[in-house]
């Protein structure tokens, strides 16, 4: 028997991907059981292309901007980049620790809140696709981060670690459709939820009518969602908007410019969503 | 060979996507790379390889991107499909019909990946259109420029010869 091209059969082969991609996505659909095994050991081995990638693109940017254009400046400027980028992390720590004793429940906690052991990472690589906003960070299971936990930069929040490998991981950024974090309003402390909204900007969700907020001001992160620590900067109030019904409509411009991120920090501490969601540990 | 050609191509616009584009685009206009792979191997190559391609293109971002697997493979399966039909009935030489189809291509991309998650209840977009019309302007103009240099970057090395043997004489 005679084999048939396809290549002259392609309505046929159009209906069988079609057909093998539905009956993929409804077996996913259905089992919501974590991350899919495919999906990790694709993106544990995609992340060493990105590794490679990114290590090329920085050899070729440092080379132009350090040798051939401004050596020396670029020397200094990374230096007090560097040191302005602990300045504000000094500061963030500073602003987190002052909420934190404004309350005695809070002063008891400040011992294991205060001093927040992180891991700093570099960003080697951006989402796969524009409708996810996600980031690949070069720290994985090897340098002690697990789903869940918290990243941050100098700036605020960034988002939540996903999908761990060895020697990488993906990060949610807080701007992602699927994101969210407990809020809390500095200056009124109105609490409400951070929702990403898949652009530049961040919704102020389940703020009451009649809470007193207005544009400028600072958002925080309240803790509540046991992922995110407490007092960390989400970003400013920009709109504040009726929408007729009991809370109000909030847009945030968020503190951290999510494009030109280069470096963040992984919160190591334990994650009480994580410990909730794995049980009880011997 | 060719499949070689594609894979690596899509494997190429993969890594760009993940690696460079945040650099070259601001705001929330964002380029998807991959998919003016798909829609130009779609154009050049038909549908069989377009769909293929799409099929390929769309899994590998689904795995990487932590969404159900599957819903961008049908996305861009179905845009490779009909960029490759498009491609073999209609003249796309030139590069208004070249902006059309890899305009159109995004469009019917997002309408099929977005329309997908709502429907399954997995996501919601809000009102898109404005970041889909930007993507689909970015996405055009960069199929439009690469369709250009594929064509005139030979010819340009042929003459640059020519022109260098003449001399010779």
């Amino acid at each position: 028997m005679a084999l048939v091209d396809i290549r002259q059969r392609s309505g046929y082969l159009f209906l069988v991907v079609t057909l093998g991609q539905i009956l993929l996505i409804s077996a996913q659909v259905n089992t919501k059981s974590g991350v899919p095994v495919i999906e990790r050991v694709t993106f544990g081995v995609f992340s060493e292309v990105q590794r490679g990638f990114s290590g090329g693109l920085s050899g070729v940017r440092n080379v132009w901007s350090g040798y051939v254009g401004l050596r020396n400046m670029k020397a200094e400027n990374d230096a007090l980049k560097r040191d302005l980028a602990s300045a504000q992390i000094a500061v963030q720590e500073q602003r987190a620790l002052a909420d934190r004793t404004r309350g005695l429940q809070r002063l008891l906690e400040l011992r294991e809140q205060v001093a927040l052991k992180t891991v700093a990472a570099n960003i080697i690589g951006g989402a796969a696709t524009p409708d996810f906003r996600t980031l690949t960070i070069d720290r994985g299971t090897r340098d002690g981060v697990r789903t869940d936990m918290a990243v941050i930069a100098p700036g605020g929040v960034v988002g939540r670690l996903v999908v761990p490998s060895a020697r990488a991981a993906k990060v949610q950024l807080l701007i992602d459709r699927n994101a969210a974090a407990g809020a809390i309003i500095e200056r009124t402390r109105a609490q409400g939820v951070v929702v990403g909204s898949g652009d530049d900007r961040l919704r102020l969700e389940y703020v009451s009518e009649v809470s007193d907020v207005v544009a400028g001001d600072v958002v925080v992160t309240s803790g509540i969602d046991g992922i995110y620590p407490k007092g960390f900067i989400i970003g400013r109030i920009e709109q504040v908007e009726k929408s007729g019904g009991s809370y109000k409509r909030i847009t945030i411009k968020p503190a951290v410019d999510f494009t030109s991120l280069e470096e963040v920090l992984v919160v190591l501490a334990p994650s009480q969503a994580r410990d909730a969601a794995e049980g009880p540990s011997e | 060979m060719k499949a070689i050609g594609v894979i690596l191509a899509v494997a190429v616009a993969l890594a760009l996507q993940t690696t460079a584009a945040r650099f070259l685009v601001r705001g929330s206009v964002a380029v998807d790379l991959v998919l003016v792979v798909v829609v130009y191997v779609a154009l050049i190559s038909g549908p069989a390889t377009g769909l293929l391609s799409g099929t390929f293109a769309g899994l590998a971002q689904d795995a990487l991107s932590s969404s159900v697997i599957g819903i961008g493979g049908l996305a861009k399966t179905l845009v490779g499909f009909l960029a490759g039909i498009i491609g073999t009935q209609f003249i796309v030489t030139a590069s208004i019909p070249r902006f059309v189809v890899f305009f159109g291509a995004t469009v019917l991309n997002a309408c099929v990946f977005m329309g997908l998650y709502v429907l399954l209840d997995l996501r919601h977009f809000g009102t898109p259109y404005a970041a889909v019309a930007g993507q689909a302007t970015a996405n055009a103009v960069i199929g439009v420029v690469a369709f250009q240099l594929s064509e005139l970057l030979p010819g340009a090395v042929e003459r640059r010869r020519a022109g260098k043997s003449r001399l010779r004489r």
